[in-house]
């Protein structure tokens, strides 16, 4: 199961501004009612996306300039709220493949480098500067780059962090963690025999 | 060296470093609901798994179960599938269900506690953000994504990093009218929303040693509300006497050496802590939200804020907010006028909930023109609800009375808020669109100040309305 070395993203970008963007925000709860992940991504930010009769408010993701993003970026505290996967599956099928903010609420995070999604943290001004370089030209190529720890940009470079067992996971292809979990069968069983609990 | 309850439980079930440096966790107990497992179990068909330690996986349905309608199938197709689906899952992979039909269904964070599942010194998982209720018990609880689901299915295992410890006091003695629920609405309103990440909040002080399981269980609720991915209390009398005969709860002889060993988790004095906050419990007044997050809260005599009165970042939220919630700026919230009172969720849906209000319920009627929904949050609850005659009091006031579930919380079933409807509510969260509609409104408080917006038809203040101090 050689997973993907990710290492960088590029693609063009699209801004939506705002903090604590919860992830009932991202993908409301009424379309959880699945038992699959497929075809999530035409829900992602629906309420705030769409008027109740299904036609489009303003919304950067409703902006044809922005059609065929692939970095996604926000504020402060992005994926607050419920653990739920549907939020960044929504994400990676509409087609982001990855996000920048200035925060990121913890479960969401963690959910997001499990299915190979980096999100990468920078300052609000430096998010800021690439939004205004995107908005001015929204074919724009941003390429994140894991390894230099930085973003670039139309000849600008700022400097983008990641929680380091992230970043290791992501840039070793080892993001989606059953492998070596599944490996760990003796370890397991061992420290299991020490918790009188867990005695079948 | 002393150490901290979460140190020791962290280190009781660390199994191994991997090679991103993140420890491979074993969780100990697995719970698991109908909304974000079935794709996990899709995931383990896939790769040809089985679930490694069924015995310690446990089932329930909670998000999409009708609450007005016991019989199946569901009128919504969907919540149909999904209910057979998790059914299906758990026959085929020798997990125990606790379904309608048992007598034991309900939220999954009223199930575990109540059927004496939820221990001290454990780790729990399950996939729902509120899992962090476990952590009342002496347990570290995660809520996880559905891929961790199935690490845990498939392994009885998960990949994390170690979290930071804050300890948070809560010294002297709250106030008449002043609950769990308004202890951690000010905590959350003060260390604001993302203020816990990377933390795990060890809750403790004067309050705390006196408050009651299902007093701890609602702070550590709402401890990812906090952004903290964890909360727990540490175990004492209060906990082993909650635990004591439950159903799933140590038996005969080993019962004192359960006993023993979680004393043993509990932290030990003097250990360090990343960061400590300490409140005064006189300081926590009735709280309410008034904007789109759980930190956007204030003491019911407060007015919410003006926008002019502050610059950034919070005034574009604020903006924001007030927009939503169509509050006009520096106006007092008492006297809001309401829709609709819910009553229930896994913040506050348990027995204790629904008793302190009938208490005061008693003979008062719901305002006119105000729909006001009780949920039990489990059959057990209802069931003790009917034999204390507590239903026939919310029933008498004018409130439904229903069926188990998580009901208008979230609305993933038919409990849901209409247009711009403006909910006191007992739940969780007041995000944009939560309880259903995407323009409806949440005003979070306590269980007994949603009675008080009931019978008012209006925010008010529970301690006026019914008189508390006097009682």
């Amino acid at each position: 199961m050689a997973l993907a070395k990710i290492t960088s993203v590029s693609g063009r970008a699209v801004y939506v501004p705002g903090n604590d963007i919860d992830t009932d925000r991202i993908i409301p709860a009424r379309f959880m009612k699945c038992v699959t992940f497929d075809g999530l991504g035409e829900f992602l930010f629906y309420d705030v996306r769409k008027n109740a009769d299904g036609s489009d408010k303003a919304h950067p993701l409703n902006e044809a300039r922005f059609k065929g993003a692939t970095i996604l970026l926000s504020g402060l505290n992005f994926g607050c709220g419920s653990s739920r996967e549907h939020a960044p599956q929504a994400i990676q099928k509409y087609g982001f493949r990855a996000v920048v903010a200035e925060g990121f609420a913890e479960i969401f995070f963690g959910n997001c480098t499990t299915l190979g999604i980096p999100c990468m943290v920078a300052k609000r001004e430096d998010i800021a500067r690439i939004a205004e370089a995107v908005n001015a030209n929204p074919q724009l190529e941003v390429t994140l780059d894991l390894d230099a720890r930085e973003i670039r940009f139309g000849g600008q470079v700022v400097k983008a962090t990641l929680r380091e067992s992230d970043r290791d996971a992501l840039v070793n292809g080892r993001w989606d963690a059953i492998g070596e979990l599944l490996d760990g069968r003796s370890a397991i069983q061992a420290t299991a025999a020490k918790l009188p609990y867990l005695a079948a | 060296m002393p150490k901290s309850l979460f140190q020791k439980v962290w280190d009781a079930h660390a199994v191994r470093t991997l090679a991103n440096g993140q420890t491979q966790l074993l969780i100990g107990t697995h719970l698991i609901h109908e909304v974000t497992s079935p794709q996990a179990f899709g995931m383990l068909r896939d790769l040809s798994l089985k679930v490694a330690m069924p015995h310690r996986t446990f089932a329930t349905v909670d998000h999409i179960v009708p609450t007005d309608q016991f019989a199946e199938p569901f009128a919504d197709p969907l919540a149909d599938a999904m209910i057979k689906e998790l059914r299906r899952n758990c026959a085929e992979f020798g997990i125990t269900f606790f379904d309608r039909s048992t007598g034991k269904q309900g939220i999954v964070h009223i199930v575990g506690p109540e059927q004496g599942i939820t221990q001290p010194g454990t780790t729990i998982a399950c996939g729902d953000s509120h899992t962090s209720t476990h952590g009342a018990f002496g347990a570290i609880a995660f809520g996880i994504g559905t891929t961790q689901i199935r690490d845990v299915l498939a392994t009885q295992t998960m990949a994390l990093g170690r979290l930071k410890v804050r300890r948070i006091n809560v010294n002297g003695r709250l106030r008449p009218g002043v609950y769990a629920k308004d202890v951690i609405l000010h905590i959350i309103r003060i260390l604001g929303v993302n203020g816990g990440t990377g933390y795990a909040y060890e809750y403790g002080g004067e309050v705390f040693d006196r408050f009651t399981m299902e007093e701890r269980m609602t702070v550590c609720n709402m401890s990812i509300e906090g952004g903290a991915r964890a909360g727990y209390v540490n175990p004492d009398e209060t906990t082993y006497a909650y635990l004591k005969g439950r159903p799933y709860s140590p038996k005969g002889a080993q019962w004192d050496a359960a006993v023993a060993h979680w004393r043993s988790f509990a932290s030990d004095p003097g250990c360090s802590y990343d960061d400590v906050v300490t409140i005064d419990a006189a300081d926590i007044a009735p709280t309410v939200t008034w904007g789109i997050n759980p930190g956007q809260g204030i003491s019911i005599n407060e007015r919410v804020p003006d926008p002019q009165t502050v610059s950034g970042d919070e005034r574009t939220s604020v903006e924001e907010a007030l927009a939503y919630m169509k509050l006009q700026p520096g106006a007092p919230i008492k006297g809001t006028r309401i829709d609709v009172a819910f009553m229930g969720s896994c913040t506050n849906g348990r027995l204790s909930d629904f008793q302190e209000v009938a208490r005061f319920l008693k003979g008062r009627k719901v305002a006119p023109g105000v729909k006001a929904i009780a949920v039990p949050g489990s059959q057990g609850v209802g069931v003790l609800c009917a034999e204390l005659g507590i239903d026939r009091v919310f029933r008498d006031a004018g409130f439904e009375w229903r069926e188990a579930g998580c009901s208008m919380c979230l609305a993933m079933n038919p409990d849901k808020l209409v247009g711009d409807q403006l909910c006191a509510s007992s739940s969780n969260r007041n995000f944009k669109g939560r309880q259903g509609s995407p323009t409806g409104r949440t005003i979070l408080m306590s269980p007994l100040m949603v009675a008080a917006a009931a019978v008012t038809g209006t925010v008010a203040d529970a301690r006026e309305v019914f008189a508390v101090a006097d009682r």
